[in-house]
């Protein structure tokens, strides 16, 4: 397919460096193509930034804690009483963003509180400050120490690296409750009988939302991660493709998602946060904005997607969701979510969300900031998301 | 009736009635002794026990002030709410968990900044929030 626009990564990198990229967040992309249609929005506009802010489970950090005189091979490492896995080389462990110590009560006392985990951990890295670490080996002639009990901290450890599977997902569930009790939900307290309902995506500003075939996002493509610089570096896991579509092509359920990687010493706690989910868990909420380069008028198109455009799933997180059962109970765009109140099943249902499109906003503003005054470069995938023939696989239990 | 001129208050108040206390009618006494108008937000009352009542008070500011020294004389504690619950903006990122189990609306978004916005007024104290907020930013005072 020929294009009017065509321009290139080189070229877009080049306008960086003379200080002549126009770049525009995706819900300032909106207004733009409106008036002046793709084709001439494509010539105006180089670079369209995104972002999100969330809670993303699939998250946690390779650490290399360096190696203690005499040396040791960790095998169960804890930092501030969390658990690590310490499956790897004598000093590399790998910190899961819902770790929970040992002795939290967990749902024992229900709804449990959650108050420190694997989330909190990696904010408290990032934010700078000692973290406790204790650690246990079996011993080898090479490996002679048994036991270990110290402080670290993000500057003095060789290694911390984010590397989360599972991030920015492509859209997600619009949460209700059809039972008749209150539950606590990863999707937030969800009050008996449609009381309210939550909802987790940044919508048009959301990274995948607005290139939603993965025509400039894949493997190499350069991000903001956590307040630092961060990179795709494969498609996440649960990744799904070929799902139902609306306006623009965008999906109309959770649907791609991106594995991410970037550099924890760069990183801020503004944008990494551990989250205690009542009744749940404990998480981390992240913050991502992805970059999408306007090549062409398609992309212009596709970046000018707004909310009332989005569709999404409303599911029952009292019953539907905990037994897998697939039914939706009614689809709703992001603009009837964002105005506060939905109708299902006759009912008027307030609504909220969990993603922060406060942040999100202030992560696309951030990365269009950072472009414009030339001190982020776009970079060229060295393969693509893949945009077709993946599906989220359920687990059939053999008995 | 409230003097002209006279400013008038709206407090809320988290009262303990200890045993001994019960049987005696506090809160009629607010109202025709003080002039106060109530509305009880919450109550707990339970003969020969401890009792727990949420109230506001509304009335002329220097009664208000009378109204809560002649509870605390007869040995009810009193709490003011609205210092009770406070949002810590250096921690809030603004998603609106917290909102979405206020019952009062004292906890909503601001439909144009996407902020969360907390009217100390409007807030009720029934504490939901705490445990809402997935960010700790939300605590009680006191």
């Amino acid at each position: 397919m020929a294009y009017q626009v065509n321009k290139t990564i080189e070229e877009i990198n080049e306008k960086i460096k003379k200080g002549q990229v126009v770049v525009v967040t995706a819900e300032e992309m909106i207004d733009i193509v409106e008036e002046y249609g793709p084709v001439e929005a494509a010539k105006r506009v180089d670079v369209v930034t995104t972002g999100t802010f969330a809670p993303m489970c699939s998250s946690g950090a390779f650490l290399n804690l360096g190696h203690s005189k005499p040396r040791m091979k960790m095998e169960d490492v804890y930092l501030n009483g969390v658990p690590c896995y310490g499956g790897l080389a004598a000093v590399d462990i790998y910190i899961g963003a819902t770790s929970l110590p040992k002795d939290d009560p967990r749902n024992k006392v229900y709804p449990g509180q959650f108050k420190y985990g694997g989330g909190h951990v990696i904010e408290d890295l990032i934010a700078g400050k000692d973290v406790y670490l204790v650690a246990y080996g079996y011993g080898t002639d090479c490996y002679p120490l048994t036991k270990l009990e110290t402080y670290i901290n993000i500057n003095i450890i060789n290694e911390a690296i984010m590397f989360n599977p599972r991030n920015a997902y492509q859209n997600y569930n619009c949460a209700v409750n059809l039972s008749d009790r209150l539950i606590y939900t990863y999707m937030g307290i969800l009050k008996p009988k449609l009381g309210n309902a939550t909802y987790c995506s940044a919508a048009q500003l959301s990274p995948l939302l607005n290139d939603p075939y993965f025509k400039t996002i894949g493997i190499g493509t350069r991000i903001f991660l956590g307040g630092g610089i961060g990179y795709v570096v494969w498609h996440g896991t649960q990744h799904t493709t070929d799902v139902p579509r609306g306006e623009k092509g965008v999906v109309k359920k959770p649907a791609g998602t991106i594995a991410v990687m970037g550099d924890m010493k760069k990183m801020t706690r503004r944008y990494v946060r551990g989250v205690s989910i009542v009744g749940y868990g404990v998480s981390l909420a992240v913050g991502i904005g992805i970059p999408v380069p306007i090549l062409n008028e398609e992309m212009a198109w596709h970046t000018s997607v707004r909310d009332d455009e989005i569709w999404t799933q409303v599911v029952d997180y009292g019953y539907d969701y905990p037994n897998r059962e697939g039914r939706v109970i009614a689809e709703v765009n992001y603009a009837q979510l964002k105005s506060g109140e939905i109708e299902i099943m006759g009912k008027k249902v307030p609504t909220y969300p969990l993603s922060s499109y406060y942040m999100a906003k202030e992560i696309a503003e951030t990365l269009k900031r950072w472009i414009s005054e030339g001190k982020f470069y776009l970079t060229k995938p060295v393969e693509l998301i893949p945009s077709s023939g993946f599906m989220c696989k359920g687990l059939e239990i053999r008995r | 009736m409230a003097k002209e001129g006279a400013l008038t208050v709206g407090k809320k108040v988290i009262l303990n009635f200890p045993k001994h206390t019960w049987d005696k009618p506090v809160v009629y006494t607010l109202h025709s002794k003080f002039n106060l108008i109530f509305n009880i937000l919450k109550a707990q009352i339970t003969p020969n026990e401890e009792g727990l009542m949420i109230l506001e008070l509304v009335g002329e500011e220097e009664k208000v002030r009378e109204g809560i020294e002649f509870l605390r004389e007869i040995g009810v504690g009193v709490r003011f709410l609205a210092a009770d619950i406070e949002k810590d903006e250096e921690e809030c990122v603004h998603c609106g968990a917290c909102a979405s189990v206020c019952p009062s609306g004292a906890l909503h978004i601001d439909r144009e900044t996407y902020k969360v916005i907390f009217d100390k007024e409007k807030c009720v104290g029934c504490e939901l929030c705490v445990g809402a907020c997935m960010y700790k930013a939300i605590k009680i005072g006191l």
